[in-house]
């Protein structure tokens, strides 16, 4: 088997949705290539050699890779496909966004958001917004798939891996990044946040929930959440909802602070990779689904927590 | 200026009797080669979103409406093969014989069914017969014309914002028109409510009582289930002076539906319906059933029970209040769709005659008439003794209804009456706290997690549709002499007493979005203070064959 | 300028799905359906398009089983002018669905194909990209703004940790987020009003189109429970177990 992996970088470095798609790599076996497709990225392709489990680093440098557009990204791997098994990315926006095109142009099908690897046509994925996971089986003479973010352990440092140049496709001019801006603010959106700090009834006031929440939350750079309970009870609006009625949220962290846990809010964040309780109710259903849960009055521990973090 | 439309006849609420009533006008005017054109409306997702019922049905009016209900392809297969009724204690049970009921309680030759597959049913063979059906709107407003007779309805806004103001998205109402509206919204509907108000329709009968029925539908082990297999319960959890109990209905593929019943005219503020079916669930004799299984859908709906004595003036200019708006069902047999099917279909055969001879917007007295000399009549005549007689307890009561239909067949020379049933709450001050058990996760389950399967939702935009007239009612009443009950008898949790902050003062939280439409708060609330209005269409439990 | 919004039939939003026991599938027998929110979205997008002067005409397109044309008729009550269903028992996969699409463009020669990202059913957020990869067109996904003015059509897009904005060439597809707007409710009369706009129904047989599945599913189970982790005793370890063992912070 022989895998190529699309790498995610903005030129400079490479993002760490890389390295987990290398790790899904490695885990269907066989060689792995990786292909940067950039503009002056060195530094990318550097930091792509580096990394465990990598036979051989392909670059295509050319001004028309530089914003890693879908439509010439896609035409440059199916040009690069051939003699390869499985062609993996990231399923984030830039997986997402490119990868179809290549499943498309090779004629076979894409597996999308793979989760685990069964075998090396055998994929388990989640659908339904993750109430089920359903195991797939390719018939495809390529597997064209992208990776979930947080369903495997990032590769290790390894190498150094060969790195060799390829030739860069023609442009084909069908579109133009006319901006790119990347949210500066330290309070990202609630929806991607990587980190959030939501709040609940336990709070007892809005006042209690911005004196309390936003400090922790700046330390963090954290979005910022609520149950529906405090969105009812006044203390922020509803844009802040996490839960069935509000945003599905999966953070790589999640602080639960003074939120009971029902179910509705449990649906909108337990695909959190790690989950955070505090709550001075031992019973609060929320503590079944925590990764860690700490029984404390949060208007000790979260000041606590916010200068410890500092 | 909101738009209208015209129809000749206008139907509100897609349930039994609406459909029934829509197919049957179709059927009659299709016989008479008579153009009719019907319009019926529901507030639900889709046709069968808000229906729920235990629910084993009498086919008998469904061989009236479609003689080859089989070929059809109706979703009614699973025959009832065997009867059981027990009455509980904790930790045991004791049969009753088959034989020792009265004929009411024996089902043979009835059907296990899901009323909501039954409903969307009704719904499809309605629209395949030119039947304009649209899910999705509600009925929020009666409208009258210059003679003070009924002319039709109008759907409610959408997109207005929390205080009423229009919001960004904002859809105005429309209205319907016809010659004749029957309304169709089921027990305690809240344009019934108005319209018995209006037009004094309750002067001169008993009191609507009602019950809450809380459902659940279960996958269980294929070595538990018994397909066709009825179980009925009385006694535990409930005291003997509460009337309820319990069914559990075996369908197919592993389903089993679940339910209890508690009667409303309970007097301990501190009784929970939800809480009592959930500890009911546990009893041994019920639990094995269940163990291994996986619970699948929650809902809860409160149904008509009065019978005969508390069913109301059925007309009034320009219409009728057909099915559990206007209360046919047989609490004794525990039984309504086919009655109201049957006040439906006696309905629409009232309504063709009438548009026959051109009429409009007058009385459909030909309706209550044939009613009254209908096999329904007798049915529900023979049962009229059934919940009165409950009133007096379990065991006095079962002897008494006992005597009543094996003595008398129902045609006793004595009629007992219903009483209103938010009169019935004591003071908390002289009733004892119920402790409950805590859910287990396993067969017992809190509030919230079971609002969960029941795919309720709301948009959270839109006015309270848990109106209370005076807002200070709800602490200076509710919460100081009754404790808040209406923390107790919702089976979704929409009201909690809150407080905000250490020693806060005690408020009425309505978590208006948790509302599954069953309407107990708006018939159990002590000074009925709590007004239940619709709120924006297509929303409430989307129900999957409840 | 014509628009073609494919939209898909899926399980309502608001209802749970059930993984049926045997692991065979999810129990979607009389569940309640209901158009993709994402197409939803698509559809609005189009007829404020259409409002707006730029574009002419609005064709829904929905490939599957005979009840699509409900969906249709959803979006023909939103707004658009007429749909086609490409009818088929066979479970469509996205490239199948993208190979129906390009037939159907082919066709039909619109000006921008707008659908939703994904379905939210089998979450693939493929067939967007890949009808834009048949046609050979540019592509603008996870659009939270569409423009046109002035020939050129700019559309601002939903990245990981921000905004981009690209200027394409048309024809071009164009797929949805959620931010792009937000759908109108249906009214009565327009509900009234779709139900006698014109709809016409196609097979893959007679658009050439093979639609064979690619992949097989073998089981769909229900995901792990999420099972509770450990009590933390205080502030101080809960701050050590997330740097050093959960590495999230």
């Amino acid at each position: 088997m022989s895998i190529l992996v699309i790498a995610e970088h903005d030129n400079q470095t490479l993002k760490g949705s890389t390295l987990i798609t290398i790790a899904a790599a490695v885990a269907i076996g066989g060689d792995i290539d990786v292909l940067v497709a950039g503009h002056d990225c060195t530094a990318a392709v550097e930091a792509c050699a580096k990394v465990a489990g990598v036979s051989r680093v392909k670059v295509a440098d050319a001004p028309h890779y530089a914003a890693q557009g879908a439509e010439n990204l896609a035409a440059l791997v199916v040009a690069q496909a051939a003699g390869y098994t499985h062609v993996l990315s990231p399923a984030t926006t830039f997986g997402k966004n490119f990868m179809p095109r290549v499943a498309a142009l090779l004629d076979v099908a894409q597996i999308s958001d793979i989760v685990a690897v069964q075998a090396p046509d055998t994929f388990v994925r989640p659908i339904y917004a993750g109430n089920a996971l359903a195991t797939v089986r390719s018939e495809d003479a390529v597997k064209v798939i992208t990776v979930r973010t947080t369903a495997f352990e990032a590769a290790a440092e390894g190498g150094p891996a060969p790195v060799e140049t390829v030739e860069a496709a023609a442009d084909l001019g069908l579109a133009r990044l006319v901006r790119r801006e990347l949210t500066k603010s330290e309070r990202p959106e609630l929806a991607g946040a990587r980190i959030i700090v939501s709040g609940g009834r336990g709070l007892g006031s809005g006042e209690n929930y911005h004196a309390q929440l936003e400090p922790l939350a700046d330390v963090l750079g954290a979005a910022l959440g609520a149950s529906r309970a405090a969105v009812d009870a006044g203390y922020v609006p509803n844009d802040y909802q996490v839960g069935q009625t509000g945003k599905i949220v999966a953070p790589e962290l999640y602080v639960a602070i003074g939120i009971s846990g029902a179910i509705q809010h449990l649906a909108g964040m337990k695909d959190s990779k790690v989950i955070v309780a505090i709550n001075k109710d031992p019973e609060a259903p929320i503590f079944q689904v925590a990764d860690y849960g700490l029984v404390a009055d949060l208007f000790q521990a979260v000041p606590e927590l916010t200068s410890a973090l500092r | 200026m909101r738009e209208s439309m015209e129809f000749d006849v206008l139907i509100v609420g897609g349930g039994p009797a609406g459909l029934a009533a829509a197919i049957r006008l179709k059927q009659l005017a299709d016989e008479k080669g008579q153009a009719l054109s019907i319009c019926l409306i529901e507030k639900g997702a889709e046709i069968g979103a808000h229906s729920l019922s235990g629910a084993v049905l009498d086919p008998r009016t469904l061989g009236e409406l479609f003689p080859d209900w089989k070929e059809r392809g109706a979703p009614v297969s699973t025959e009832v093969t065997e009867d059981r009724f027990m009455f509980l204690s904790e930790n045991g049970s004791r049969s009753v014989p088959i034989g020792l009921l009265p004929a009411c309680f024996q089902n043979h030759g009835n059907y296990i069914v899901r009323l909501g597959h039954l409903a969307k049913w009704l719904g499809e063979q309605a629209e395949a017969a030119g039947i304009e059906v649209y899910p999705g709107f509600a009925a929020a407003e009666i409208l009258f014309d210059d003679s003070g007779a009924v002319k039709g309805i109008a759907t409610g806004d959408m997109g207005l914002t929390r205080e009423g103001e229009p919001g960004p998205h904002h859809q105005l109402g429309m209205e319907l028109h016809a010659k004749y509206t029957l309304f169709a919204e089921g027990c305690r509907g809240h344009l019934g409510k108005q319209l018995e108000e209006h037009f004094k329709l309750r002067d001169g009968v008993d009191p609507q009582t009602y019950g809450i029925g809380i459902k659940e539908l279960w996958e269980i082990k294929p070595e538990h289930h018994v397909r066709g297999l009825v179980v009925h319960t009385a006694g535990w959890p409930l005291d003997t002076r509460t009337y309820g109990g319990s069914f559990m209905y075996h369908l197919e593929d592993n389903l089993v539906a679940i339910g209890f019943v508690v009667g409303l005219n309970y007097a301990n503020p501190y009784l929970s319906p939800f809480e009592e079916f959930q500890r009911y669930k546990n009893h041994p004799d019920i639990r094995r059933f269940l163990d291994g299984g996986k619970r699948l859908s929650y809902g809860a709906r409160a149904l008509s029970a009065g019978g005969l004595q508390s069913l109301p003036k059925t007309t009034f200019p320009g219409g009728a209040l057909i099915g559990d708006d206007a209360g046919y069902l047989n609490a004794s047999r525990i039984k309504g769709i086919h009655a109201a099917m049957k006040s439906g279909m006696l309905a629409a055969e009232a309504v063709v005659e009438a548009l026959a001879a051109e009429r409009a917007r007058d009385e459909l007295e030909a309706y209550p008439k044939a009613f009254r000399q209908s096999w329904l009549f007798d049915e529900l005549y023979k049962a009229r003794n059934f919940k009165p007689l409950m009133k007096k307890g379990l065991w006095m009561g079962s002897l008494l209804f006992g005597m009543d239909q094996m003595l008398f067949r129902g045609k006793a020379p004595w009629t007992l009456h219903n009483t209103a049933d938010h009169t019935a709450l004591k003071p908390a001050s002289e009733c004892q706290p119920i402790d409950y058990p805590k859910p287990d996760g396993v067969i017992s389950f809190d509030r919230l997690s079971s609002v969960f399967l029941s795919n309720t939702n709301h948009e959270e935009e839109q006015p309270c549709h848990l109106q209370l007239k005076d807002p200070s009612v709800a602490i200076r009443i509710n919460l100081e002499q009754y404790d808040s009950p209406e923390q107790r008898y919702c089976p979704a949790g929409v009201y909690e007493i809150v407080r905000d902050g250490e020693g806060g003062a005690p408020r009425l939280q309505i978590n208006a979005q948790n509302c599954v439409h069953c309407k107990t708060c708006d018939i159990k609330d002590p000074t009925q203070n709590i007004n239940w209005v619709v709120p924006q269409g297509g929303e409430g439990p989307i129900y999957q064959g409840m | 300028m014509k628009i073609l919004v494919p939209v898909k039939r899926v399980v309502d939003y608001n209802v749970k799905v059930r993984v049926r026991s045997d692991g065979s599938g999810v129990d979607i027998a009389n569940v309640k359906m209901s158009m993709n929110p994402f197409d939803e979205i698509a559809v609005e997008e189009a007829v404020r398009l259409k409002e707006a002067g730029v574009a002419t005409e609005v064709v829904a397109v929905s490939c599957g089983l005979a009840q699509c044309q409900e969906t249709l008729r959803a979006a023909m009550a939103i707004g658009a002018d007429r749909g086609t269903l490409v009818e088929s028992d066979t479970e469509l996969q996205p490239l199948a669905v993208a190979k129906l699409l390009k037939a159907v463009c082919d066709k039909e020669q619109p000006q921008m194909v707008i659908c939703g990202k994904q379905a939210i059913d089998d979450d693939a957020n493929q067939t967007g990209q890949m009808l834009a990869a048949l046609m050979n067109w540019p592509q603008a996904t996870f659009a939270s703004k569409v423009a046109l003015a002035d020939g050129v059509t700019t559309v601002t897009r939903e990245i990981d940790g921000g905004l981009e904005t690209l200027e394409i060439r048309l024809p071009a597809v164009v797929t949805t987020d959620l931010r792009l707007n937000e759908p109108r409710y249906a009214t009565l009369p327009n509900i009234m009003k779709a139900k006698k706009k014109p709809l016409d129904i196609l097979k893959p047989e007679e658009l050439g189109v093979d639609v064979r599945p690619r992949l097989t599913t073998l089981k769909v189970t229900e995901p792990p429970q999420r099972s509770a982790g450990e009590r933390v005793a205080d502030v101080a370890q809960l701050v050590d177990k997330l740097k050093n063992v959960a590495k999230v912070i």
